[in-house]
């Protein structure tokens, strides 16, 4: 029973980082736009966590400085493909290299030694309900904060006009341009609210899932959030369920690697990655499906014409 | 009584073009008023004008009397101005309801919305389901709700432009209907097209444009086509000249027992079918479009192969499985229903959407191009076919439809075919070069080339073609001499082929937009 609190906890926060992450891309691929650069903003949303930390920030501060760095770094990747028109994958691409050597140059200060991560919370009598308390009220506040976050994507895109509009953007931004809505600044808007989920999704790691620096910690794990999008064909559950398939292998891998199987730790370490994609793939192959939640104008640059 | 819209000396002049030059007239409430005239006329930026998209040089509008200052599309609707865009701007990914949520000012609220359209759909004979994703709605459907969307607004004054180039017949006849109850209501609407049997049915009274002026006024009920026609090109349309075709012994094109299934689940089978065209006529293939003309011109031209490779034989050869590039090097040329994207790339410049086909005539060697004769190629093509365009270096979709269609029909001309495929050649395009492009495939056939022509106008297969084929649900009708027979035939046969009595519904089926 210990081992299926542990795997089934662990899978939870194994997952929150990607569900950050693959969120805020998801509404950045609903307006239309494709930011490859994950990776580079929970690189740079991690490293001023962690900086915030060890500042001496309260934590909800030093979270709150990597989701800001996150978006701040994103504004970069707005500026040049939306602004100035560039080549959307390109400027995704230099987002993500350029977070990865930022990352690294703040790191550079900041020791080997961990430090104190996010506390879980603990609700009196609640959390010590057997089974539910440990499996469900025992995580920290960012873990609730991701499902949270799940919650008010899936009505906002939904339910709102606002989310209308951000979807049909993501379709046509030349008819929802002629209908007369600000194309260029939603998109704006969307891009920043990526930054900021891969912000937090960058500060998780950094301050609560392994609450120590190492250089390019994410270890690949902005590139699975933008295949989680992808595979997911652009729907906010699939994200969820594909984060938690990841998050789920790689806690399994790591029992397996506990228990000492005959198989490299290389291969068993990137079971995660492979599993994910391969789980995702399957389901993505409806093609109409894909074709109705995809988002038409994805990557294409769009000015407003007078 | 004041009328619904004065205008009064309306010019507006564009970089090297006079679009509109003083032009003046005016719309009672209630009234449906044409805006008659060629592609290029200054009929789409009149109405741009009007609904205050584009602004008029010099030249004022008044409406219900009162002197229109401040004008844009949004104080358009305010003043009761609703237009119906000839491409429709609609989300496909999101439902019918969702669409109209997004331009209505009303609160967002779907289900009161959704409500109030299936009230209106409903009173003016237009049924659409609000929770549908326009997706899966046919042109028709979506025009409908385009339709609805502005009556959502209780116009005064409603805009349709060229309202029927995607519409079926049967489409057409429920839109009219709609139209005159919705003028009845005391709704002025104006309609603009170049089709003038459309005109002459509905309309109270007509403007015609040419070259950016008004060259008359008519009440269309009242007068002949001809009279119309003349306002419209300037000059009288040139006679058909159609000398009696004189087939060759063997069909140029012979297709035998062609079955095929349908490509997608919105596709339509091929049953059994069997025709041959000689050189020297031209064959019509007629049917309301979706009863299998795509499915097989795309077996003709080798877009699609089939694998009894002598289910279909050109010149005695089967060519079943030979594609399009193997069929074209023998003799095919094929003219696309779409001329951006399929038949041109759009925006590729003329000389070189020309190379695309025309490269076996040596514009390319040793795999490089060799520009200037490409140009001179395109060249010749714009001089010969009187293409309006600003030369070979041209972008391909910043021409007319009807030009671009001159282009592309004389780019497959000049490679001299022995077989001739061509899908909806006049599709909106404009009188005057609607009757030079008949007049152009009548030419080629009587030079021996074998024509089959796909379309969806009984009056131009009437007018140019020597045999008509009727096809419908998949199935393709015994030929029949167009002399021989009338239209009530091909009406019949278009929607009741394929059975006696038990088809009568897929007969029904086939004739749904």
């Amino acid at each position: 029973m210990d081992l299926f609190i542990a795997i089934f906890t662990g899978t939870i926060i194994a997952a929150t980082p990607l569900i950050f992450a693959a969120l805020g891309e998801l509404v950045v691929e609903k307006s239309g736009v494709l930011n490859l650069g994950i990776e580079g903003m929970m690189l740079v949303g991690a490293a001023f966590a962690f900086w915030g930390v060890i500042a001496g920030l309260p934590m909800p501060l030093a979270i709150l400085a990597g989701a800001l760095a996150g978006a701040a770094s994103s504004l970069l990747f707005g500026v040049l493909a939306l602004t100035f028109l560039t080549n959307q994958y390109a400027a995704g691409l230099a987002l993500a290299i350029f977070g990865s050597g930022l990352s690294a140059f703040i790191g550079r200060g900041f020791g080997s030694a961990p430090i104190d991560a996010l506390d879980a919370i603990h609700l009196p009598v609640l959390s010590d309900i057997p089974l539910v308390g440990p499996l469900l009220l025992r995580f920290d506040p960012l873990v609730y904060l991701a499902l949270f976050m799940f919650a008010v994507i899936s009505w906002f895109l939904y339910r709102t006009k606002a989310g209308l509009v951000l979807r049909t953007i993501g379709e046509s931004p030349e008819t929802a341009h002629a209908i007369g809505f600000p194309v260029i600044k939603i998109r704006y808007l969307a891009v920043l609210f990526g930054g900021l989920m891969a912000g937090l999704g960058g500060a998780y790691l950094s301050v609560a899932y392994t609450p120590l620096w190492v250089e390019n910690m994410t270890a690949g794990r902005g590139w699975i959030a933008l295949a989680l999008v992808v595979f997911a064909t652009w729907r906010p559950l699939r994200v969820l369920l594909g984060a938690w398939l990841f998050g789920g292998m790689t806690i399994l891998q790591l029992q397996g690697q506990a228990l000492g199987l005959g198989v490299p730790s290389e291969l068993l370490s990137a079971l995660p990655y492979a599993a994910t994609i391969v789980v995702l793939v399957i389901i993505s192959q409806n093609r109409q499906m894909l074709a109705l939640h995809f988002p038409a104008s994805l990557a294409k640059p769009f000015r407003p014409a007078n | 009584m004041t009328p619904r819209l004065e205008l009064r000396n309306i010019c507006k002049t564009y970089p090297g073009v006079v679009a509109n030059d003083d032009i003046s007239m005016s719309i009672a409430p209630g009234e449906i008023h044409a805006v008659l005239g060629e592609n290029g006329a200054g009929k789409s930026t009149l109405m741009k004008i009007i609904y205050g998209a584009a602004q008029a040089d010099s030249g004022t509008i008044h409406c219900d009397g009162q002197l229109v200052e401040t004008h844009n599309p949004a104080s358009s609707r305010a003043l009761g101005i609703e237009m119906v865009y000839q491409h429709f701007a609609l989300f496909e990914s999101v439902t019918v309801v969702e669409n109209i949520a997004l331009s209505v000012s009303s609160e967002f609220h779907l289900e009161s919305l959704a409500s109030q359209i299936t009230e209106l759909s409903q009173r003016y004979g237009m049924p659409i389901d609000p929770y549908r994703r326009v997706h899966d709605l046919s042109v028709g459907e979506r025009q409908r709700v385009e339709i609805v969307r502005c009556l959502l607004q209780a116009p005064k004054l409603l805009i349709l432009d060229e309202p029927t180039s995607v519409l079926t017949p049967q489409a057409v006849v429920k839109l009219f209907e709609t139209l005159r109850q919705l003028a009845a209501e005391g709704c002025s609407i104006l309609y603009i097209s170049h089709k003038l049997d459309e005109v002459q049915e509905l309309c109270d009274s007509a403007t015609v444009l040419r070259n950016g002026r008004v060259t008359g006024t008519a009440r269309p009920r009242e007068s002949t086509s001809v009279e119309l026609a003349r306002m419209m090109v300037g000059s009288d349309l040139p006679e058909m000249r159609l000398n009696p075709s004189n087939p060759s012994p063997e069909p140029v094109l012979d297709v035998r027992g062609l079955s095929a299934p349908p490509k997608d689940r919105y596709g339509i089978g091929l049953k059994d079918i069997s025709f041959c065209v000689h050189g020297g006529e031209i064959v019509g293939l007629a049917g309301v479009s979706g009863n299998g003309q795509a499915e097989l011109i795309s077996l003709l031209s080798g877009e699609r192969l089939h694998p009894q490779a002598d289910t279909i034989r050109i010149n005695g050869r089967p060519v079943g499985r030979l594609d399009a590039a193997g069929r074209r090097r023998i003799g095919t040329a094929f003219v696309p229903e779409e001329r951006l994207g399929r038949g041109a790339v759009p925006p590729h410049a003329l000389w070189e959407n020309a190379i695309l086909t025309g490269h076996r005539k040596g514009l390319v060697r040793n795999g490089l191009v060799n520009r200037p004769k490409a140009r001179e190629f395109a060249g010749s093509i714009i001089e010969r076919f009187n293409v309006k365009a600003n030369g070979p270096g041209a972008s391909a979709q910043s021409l007319s439809g009807g030009n671009l269609q001159k282009f592309i029909v004389g780019r497959e001309i000049e490679l001299a075919p022995k077989l001739f495929l061509v899908a909806q050649p006049t599709w909106g395009v404009d009188v005057g070069a609607a009757a030079f492009l008949r007049q152009t495939l009548i030419d080629l056939s009587r030079a021996g080339a074998a024509v089959l022509v796909v379309s969806e106008e009984l009056d131009e297969l009437f007018e140019i073609c020597d045999r008509l084929l009727v096809i419908c649900q998949g199935q393709v009708s015994a030929p029949l001499h167009t002399a021989e027979t009338d239209r009530e035939e091909v009406g019949l046969l278009m929607t009741r082929l394929g059975g006696q009595g038990s088809d009568k519904r897929s007969g029904e089926l086939a004739l749904q937009d």
